[in-house]
């Protein structure tokens, strides 16, 4: 096997403190077998050229710092291995698509926490507190398994073509999934409510079930899953 | 490029978002006071997300259990390093905390009478030492996960004012030593901005990245600490860091200790349970500093496992898969991404890997960071709290045990807030008017990156640096090679002071960021070393060869020299000691005696 091979990387660059526009830079280096992610491999070629602008924090795919997209797709780049990239094909880098860039890979998040705030991310409950806890059982508990272990990456929402369209008003595949995860939680009083904040063309209904959030959630969750649960429940509380 | 800065002022600044923070944010949102929380990373992406296994309580949901033993436990944990008064006070404190977040809405994994679910875990005992307890709560192994988005989601609905992406620079301290706020830039677009606040909470969390092989994220780099010790604030217990025994080999990702719990299974090349002969009781939930020298004494003997024989092997090929499947899905993934192992047919390739920082920024359980003055070397700092991994309370001690952090964070998360808004109400705490050069600290490190000509690459350095650390201040530590690293640290650090970065822009300029980082991390090195070279004994997590094992001083741990917390001043790169609190607030002391599990 062998244990190196060099290869070319074709990186989004745009610094608006220097750059009239944005450009793509051509970079190769050296990567070896124990460089397993892109992410490790992006640390190299940061310390090859320390101006390549990226977040990341975890390089284990729980903080959600690192998403980009990795040649046309969006993704981790500490989720995705190397040994993923044929020989003699460039790597394309590029910032999540249909959010304002900050710089290089870097996306202006803004919009996208301003939907997953606009679901009222948190559990209501009006009833006086116990003194322990509430109690709910393992069934209602299971309940929540694909829905609680978003890591706000955007992933879903950046290739969505919906949320690109109507970013300041379709709530997105992430912010509808949380708010499911609201709905679905036996603890929580305020499902009327969070149905009425979604029945809207917009908020709710602009999604045609594409299913692209599906397939870029690095965590394997299914929005669309999600939504359709969402859209029964409108349509049941309508009859 | 000249530099310029503004002011803004607040009740109370909060720096770091992860779980420390959030949970005094929580407490002053609530109390209605004007707050600012900064954090270098949007509040969901700190490095609590990463906890695992689970968070300390003595519920009781499954089994008899109390706060008396998880305090027995704790001090017995730390190698009775760790404050008396405050393990008691985070024990006792641990049910209302956790029930707390279950109120917040945390999906706790639950046992079939719809109470939290709780798992044994490493050191973690019935009866004072007998056998082990279920006393972690769960969610799943990502307790950390679901832990830190309940806490933000709580913030959000109690309104807290984030800074997201802005990087805390330096502590603003009067002539009188009160803490009047920070210095913080702008990430995105390189603004300085000098938040002048009647109180100060670190909750920075750990400095991880000192090492080489790390389970801490990149952003571990012990900003809070750094920026203490710069201000004059000495640093407690630094020589002591936990080295996770289950670190997947080469990547450094953790392997939660709630796989052990639910009944994994350490092997060296023979096949052999070998914990069996280290900790005849507790075997393979020993606690951490336990099982990581065990499996460092089997890899030097030859027994490792692999083509290099330089890792053990964590089996849980007999537990059921679909046990597996419900109570550790994330270590399934981490297996197949980070080892190429699917866990539920092959075993684990394991290494101990530095993981938790015991000591950091000194602090009573009230949450406020204490200093010696004269004859009393206790005194509170006015306006300066800390909390988290980032602070040292002490309840950790020599050793910290597993799940007892995510605790340390909410229990002493909360009281630097309550404590923070007590001295808020009571008006005891105004905006004193800022020091004529509370920026020039600041400018004169940023001005240096922007001018610095021919100096040493950072990420070169830094490598340098965590190398040093792991070869020679590691799981097992030797006389002379700690002499030799405390001289190759010093000198080190003279390269950090001449770092340059190529990138000069004002935007998002993460070279930057991470020259300033590394600013931090070299002190938390310095301190460290120093430390550990000093302390001549065997405790906890520090284990030297020229410790000497007989009556008097059994394992090498010398009660007699050495039951005192360690103090180091940057300033002078000296030591001071003081006392171990062994009187808790209303219980018995536990008293002295031979740690073996
Ligand atoms: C992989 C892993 C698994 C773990 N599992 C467990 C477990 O199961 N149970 C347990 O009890 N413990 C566990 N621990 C330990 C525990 O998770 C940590 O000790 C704890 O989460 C630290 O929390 P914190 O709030 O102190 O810091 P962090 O969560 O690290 O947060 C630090 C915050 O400070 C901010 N910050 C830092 N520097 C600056 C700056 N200069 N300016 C502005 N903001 C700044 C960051 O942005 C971040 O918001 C684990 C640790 C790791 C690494
Ligand atoms: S399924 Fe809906 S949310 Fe998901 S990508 Fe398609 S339109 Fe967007
Ligand atoms: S649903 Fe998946 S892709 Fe979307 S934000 Fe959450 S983790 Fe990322
Ligand atoms: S760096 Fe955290 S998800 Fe990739």
């Amino acid at each position: 096997m062998k244990t190196s091979r060099n290869m070319l990387f074709k990186i989004y660059r745009y610094d608006p403190d220097k750059d009239a526009k944005p450009y793509m830079q051509e970079i190769s280096i050296e990567i070896e077998s124990t460089d397993r992610k892109l992410l490790d491999a992006m640390v190299k070629l940061k310390a090859k050229d320390d101006s390549i602008s990226f977040r990341r924090s975890c390089r284990e795919g729980v903080c959600g710092s690192d998403a980009l997209n990795i040649n046309g797709k969006n993704g981790l780049a500490c989720l995705t291995d190397m040994v993923s990239f044929p020989d003699g094909k460039p790597i394309v880098l590029r910032p999540l698509p249909g959010l304002p860039v900050i710089r290089d890979l870097i996306v202006d998040m803004t919009q996208f926490f301003k939907q997953y705030h606009s679901i009222k991310p948190y559990l209501v409950n009006n009833d006086p507190l116990p003194e322990r806890e509430r109690l709910q059982s393992p069934e209602d508990r299971e309940e929540l398994n694909g829905l609680y272990e978003c890591i706000l990456c955007a992933c879903c929402s950046t290739a969505c073509p919906s949320f690109w369209w109507n970013p300041d008003k379709f709530v997105g595949p992430a912010g509808l999934l949380a708010a499911y995860r609201f709905i679905a939680d036996t603890r929580d009083q305020a499902t009327n409510e969070r149905l009425d904040n979604l029945e809207d063309p917009y908020r709710l209904f602009r999604c045609h079930s594409i299913m692209n959030c599906v397939d870029v959630c690095p965590k394997g969750l299914n929005p669309t899953k999600a939504i359709g649960k969402i859209k029964d429940m409108m349509v049941s509380r309508a009859v | 490029m000249t530099l310029s800065y503004s002011v803004r002022k607040f009740d109370a600044v909060i720096v770091g978002a992860g779980g420390a923070g959030l949970r005094a944010a929580i407490q002053l949102s609530e109390a209605g006071m004007k707050t600012a929380v900064l954090t270098k990373v949007f509040p969901t992406r700190s490095h609590t997300v990463a906890a695992q296994g689970g968070v300390a309580a003595s519920l009781g949901n499954s089994e008899e259990d109390n706060w008396r033993w998880h305090m027995y436990d704790t001090v017995k944990g730390s190698d009775w390093l760790g404050d008396q008064d405050a393990i008691e006070f985070m024990c006792k404190t641990a049910n209302e905390c956790v029930i707390e977040l279950e109120h917040y809405g945390m999906p706790f994994d639950r046992l079939d009478n719809g109470k939290i679910y709780q798992r044994p875990f490493g050191g973690h005992m019935s009866n004072f030492g007998e056998k082990p307890v279920r006393r972690s709560c769960a969610a799943a192994d990502r307790t950390g996960h679901a832990m830190l988005h309940a806490m933000y989601q709580r913030n959000v609905m109690v309104n807290t004012q984030f800074f997201v992406e802005w990087q805390a620079l330096d502590l603003v301290r009067d002539a009188e030593g009160e803490v009047l706020g920070v210095t913080a830039m702008d990430m995105e677009t390189g603004e300085i901005v000098v938040f002048h606040a009647k109180a100060t909470i670190f909750a920075t969390g750990g400095a991880g990245r000192i090492y080489y092989s790390s389970t801490n994220a990149f952003i571990n780099t012990g900003d809070g600490v750094g920026m203490a010790a710069r201000a004059g604030i000495p640093l407690e217990d630094m020589e002591f860091w936990q080295f996770h025994p289950t670190g997947v080999a080469g990547a450094g990702v953790l392997i939660t200790e709630g796989v052990r719990g639910e009944g994994g299974i350490l092997r060296n090349s023979d096949g052999e349970r070998f914990m069996e002969r280290y900790a005849p009781n507790a075997k393979d939930l020993a606690s951490r500093d336990v099982v990581s020298r065990a499996m460092v004494t089997e890899i030097n003997e030859g027994r490792g496992c692999g083509p290099n024989k330089d890792f053990v092997l964590l089996d849980i090929t007999h537990l059921d898969p679909a046990t597996i499947m419900k109570r550790l899905p994330g270590i399934h993934e981490i297996g197949v991404q980070f080892a190429g192992v699917d866990c539920l047919k092959e075993p684990l390739p394991v290494v101990p890997t530095c993981h938790y920082q015991m000591g950091g920024i000194p602090t009573n359980y009230l949450g406020q960071v204490i200093v010696p003055q004269g004859e009393n070397k206790a005194v509170p700092v006015p306006g300066f709290y800390a909390a988290g991994e980032c602070a040292c309370a002490s309840v950790h001690g020599a050793n910290r045990l597993g799940t007892n952090s995510l605790l340390d964070l909410l229990v002493f998360g909360k009281s630097a807030g309550e404590t923070a808004v007590k001295d808020l109400k009571s008006g005891m705490r105004s905006h004193k008017p800022l020091p004529q050069d509370v920026i020039d600290k600041t400018l004169a490190r940023v001005d240096r990156l922007n001018n610095q000509k021919s100096g040493a690459d950072v990420h070169e350095t830094r490598l340098t640096m965590q190398r040093t650390m792991q070869k020679h201040a590691g799981v097992f530590r030797f006389k002379d090679m700690l002499s030799e690293g405390v001289t190759k640290i010093m000198e080190i650090s003279e390269q950090v002071a001449q770092t340059e970065i190529k990138d000069k822009s004002m935007v998002f300029n993460t070279a930057r960021i991470e020259a300033l980082e590394l600013d931090n991390l070299i002190e938390v090195a310095k301190a460290t070393i120093v430390s550990a070279n000093a302390r001549t004994e065997s405790r906890g997590a520090h284990v030297r060869d020229d410790a000497i094992d007989c009556p008097e001083t059994p394992d090498g741990r010398n009660d007699k020299q050495w039951l005192k917390h360690s103090l180091w001043y940057r300033d002078g790169n000296r030591l001071d000691y003081k006392p171990v609190q062994m009187k808790p607030l209303t219980v018995e002391t536990v008293e002295l005696k031979k740690r073996a599990y």
